[in-house]
């Protein structure tokens, strides 16, 4: 929604409007063991955003959205969720704040069906009727699980897979959404689908945050997008500025 | 046999070396690689190999063909009532190894920890078992009458189950906890650790023979016969609950919330914290119900032997853990098949060789599940760790 168009570099200050920011990382350094693999990352994510995160491999996208559904903690920096510090709440708690997060590598529960990874992904929620309104959300979304909802979840095609792994996230009701390359390893069809679908998301209200190999259609998603180098934060702003960015065209767009 | 094979290990870069991937396993890709060059086995490692993927791929026809023949071999030396006996005695000493063999299995399908200590948990809750009869007079409220029996019953099982279950959540909390990220070894030489401490304690407290339970007498009686065999109700009563409480467990598992957030968690540590799971209370859940059917299976072990002491349970848990493997670890239903089959093996094995081979047999059946089929007859792949 909000663009407030600044351009490139980012930078967070302004703490007045916090009830706006879903997601507020204030120059996060993180740590694998020795290995640094982020570096005073700042980022944020305003309600009702798609907000696209690009780099290349490695560059530390996938450890942004680790970090901020608590799998990692930071050692330095601070990563507000909904305006609070969630400093070592620890990730189940996160995801019961509210933040859905379909994994790298989908991660579903492969040896239960598709009805019950489902379920998985409501296991913190007590409203019956929200859940079962919730479910025929997904089964409208994606109409391919309804007709596989008692099949193991590990026996499906790798789009199923990533649909099962959007709909487990989103049945916990999220307020934001986080993605990790959901088009991996899909033909085109269907991450034209899929796309179609976050979009469709996005606009009952989930704010989405969105990390994608394919810049130019994440950003053409997004209305604003961060690029990772190294694990720093390269550039941000607006997806039409990033897009018309000669850096940006030459990096990754391929133009 | 060979060539100019030599000494095994003189082979420089011997079989498979190259590759350094694990070659007995990988059966299927490694032909042509492991044939060529000074591999011991030289020109027989075609057919060694085949052989291998045949044993592996039939390895549970074979296991109940050897099964179904030293049963036949019974039947042959004693005929139908020997035969007759010896079922019997297998089913209830599986159902014993079934209900032990569930714990080991839990606990790995949902940390991957071998807990050694989960034996000793057997022991210990023969002795709360023990204690809880002995202190609330059981023994004689169960043998004054029927209803007396089921009175005593419904107390001291949920009692021990109970005392064993957090014995169980202790462990997890004192001993594997801290070391759950850590490299795998460490927590399985703590569990070790665990079980000599709790079979010390037990040593001290307990002394070094055997201590009578005094719910032998609870349950008495013939209850049918079949031919010459009598069924006595004891022997109904340990398979029977046995299998009531793996059914139980099964229901458990598959349809409660709890249930449902055990296997998930076992399957991807990961994914079941960002669905919102608590996995530490999860993984406490796990330790409490695996001990607490190792607490049942202690109450109808004493009911059924009349006896424990210091040290059963270690023994009793390797052959329970064997039947764990056996079934394929972390598949329950495997490890409750996998109990009953160990049990055919132990009694049946040692009818026809002498009841003094039983264990080695059993131990050499570890060897060759390892060996041949190291994912266990129900074929599960184990899950990884994240």
């Amino acid at each position: 929604m909000s663009e407030n168009g600044q351009p490139v570099v980012a930078t967070t200050a302004d703490t007045s409007t916090v009830t706006d920011k879903v997601i507020d990382l204030r120059a996060i350094d993180v740590y694998y063991g020795r290995v640094q693999a982020l570096t005073r990352v700042s980022l944020e994510v305003r309600q009702g955003e798609i907000v696209a995160l690009i780099g290349s491999n490695g560059a530390g996208k996938t450890t942004t959205l680790r970090t901020i559904s608590g799998l990692i903690s930071p050692r330095k920096g601070e990563v507000l969720l909904f305006g609070k510090a969630i400093q070592g709440i620890g990730a189940a708690q996160i995801a019961r704040l509210g933040v859905g997060h379909a994994p790298e590598g989908r991660r579903l529960f492969a040896r239960m069906t598709v009805r019950e990874n489902l379920d998985m992904g409501a296991y913190s929620r007590g409203d019956r009727a929200g859940i079962r309104t919730d479910l025929e959300r997904v089964y409208t979304l994606f109409p391919r699980l309804r007709e596989r909802d008692s099949q193991l979840a590990g026996s499906l095609s790798g789009g199923e897979q990533q649909m099962v792994a959007i709909g487990r996230a989103l049945m916990s009701a999220p307020k934001v959404l986080l993605l990790d390359e959901p088009s991996l390893g899909l033909a085109p069809i269907l991450v034209d689908a899929i796309f179609e679908v976050i979009r469709e998301i996005n606009a009952k209200g989930t704010t989405i945050l969105l990390i994608e190999q394919n810049a130019l259609l994440a950003l053409k998603t997004a209305v604003r997008g961060y690029v990772l180098e190294n694990g720093a934060v390269a550039l941000a702003g607006p997806s039409e500025e990033l897009i018309a960015s000669p850096d940006i065209q030459r990096a990754y767009l391929g133009m | 046999m060979s060539d100019q094979s030599g000494i095994p290990g003189a082979a420089p870069g011997g079989t498979g070396g190259r590759s350094g991937s694990v070659t007995l396993v990988d059966q299927a890709n490694l032909g042509p690689r492991t044939a060529e060059g000074s591999s011991f086995f030289g020109a027989a490692a075609p057919v060694l190999r085949l052989a291998y993927s045949l044993i592996s791929k039939n390895f549970g026809a074979l296991l109940l063909g050897l099964i179904v023949l030293s049963i036949f071999g019974t039947f042959l030396q004693g005929g139908a009532t020997l035969m007759g006996n010896q079922i019997k005695n297998a089913l209830v000493l599986g159902a014993i190894y079934a209900l032990v063999a569930i714990g080991y299995t839990m606990v790995y399908g949902i940390i991957e920890l071998i807990n050694f200590a989960h034996g000793d948990v057997f022991t210990v809750s023969g002795f709360y078992a023990i204690f809880i009869a002995n202190t609330l007079h059981l023994n004689s409220l169960a043998t004054s009458s029927f209803g007396g029996l089921l009175l005593a019953l419904a107390i001291v099982f949920p009692l021990s189950m109970l005392a064993a279950g957090l014995t169980g959540v202790a462990i997890e909390f004192v001993a594997y906890r801290r070391l759950r990220d850590a490299p795998r070894l460490a927590p399985l030489i703590t569990a070790i650790g665990v079980s000599f401490l709790i079979e010390g304690v037990m040593l001290v407290r307990e002394g070094p023979d055997y201590v009578t339970t005094g719910q032998a007498s609870w349950i008495n009686g013939t209850a049918f016969k079949l031919g010459q065999v009598s069924i006595g109700y004891t022997d109904l009563f340990v398979v029977g609950t046995a299998l009531l409480l793996m059914f139980a467990l099964g229901a458990f598992v598959q349809r409660t919330r709890l249930g449902k957030a055990m296997r998930s968690t076992a399957q991807d540590r990961t994914a079941a914290l960002l669905c919102g799971i608590d996995i530490n209370r999860t993984i406490s859940a796990t330790f409490f119900i695996g001990s607490a059917l190792a607490a049942a299976a202690a109450v109808i072990y004493s009911i059924n032997y009349g006896d424990v002491k210091w040290n059963i349970g270690f023994r009793l848990g390797i052959i329970a853990f064997t039947a764990a493997v056996l079934g394929g670890i972390g598949n329950i239903v495997g490890a409750g098949v996998g109990g009953f089959l160990i049990g055919l093996i132990y009694v049946f094995g040692g009818s026809l060789v002498g009841g003094e081979w039983s264990e080695a047999l059993i131990f050499a059946i570890l060897v060759l599940i390892l060996t041949f089929r190291p994912v266990g007859l129900f074929g599960v792949e184990v899950t990884t760790r994240a």
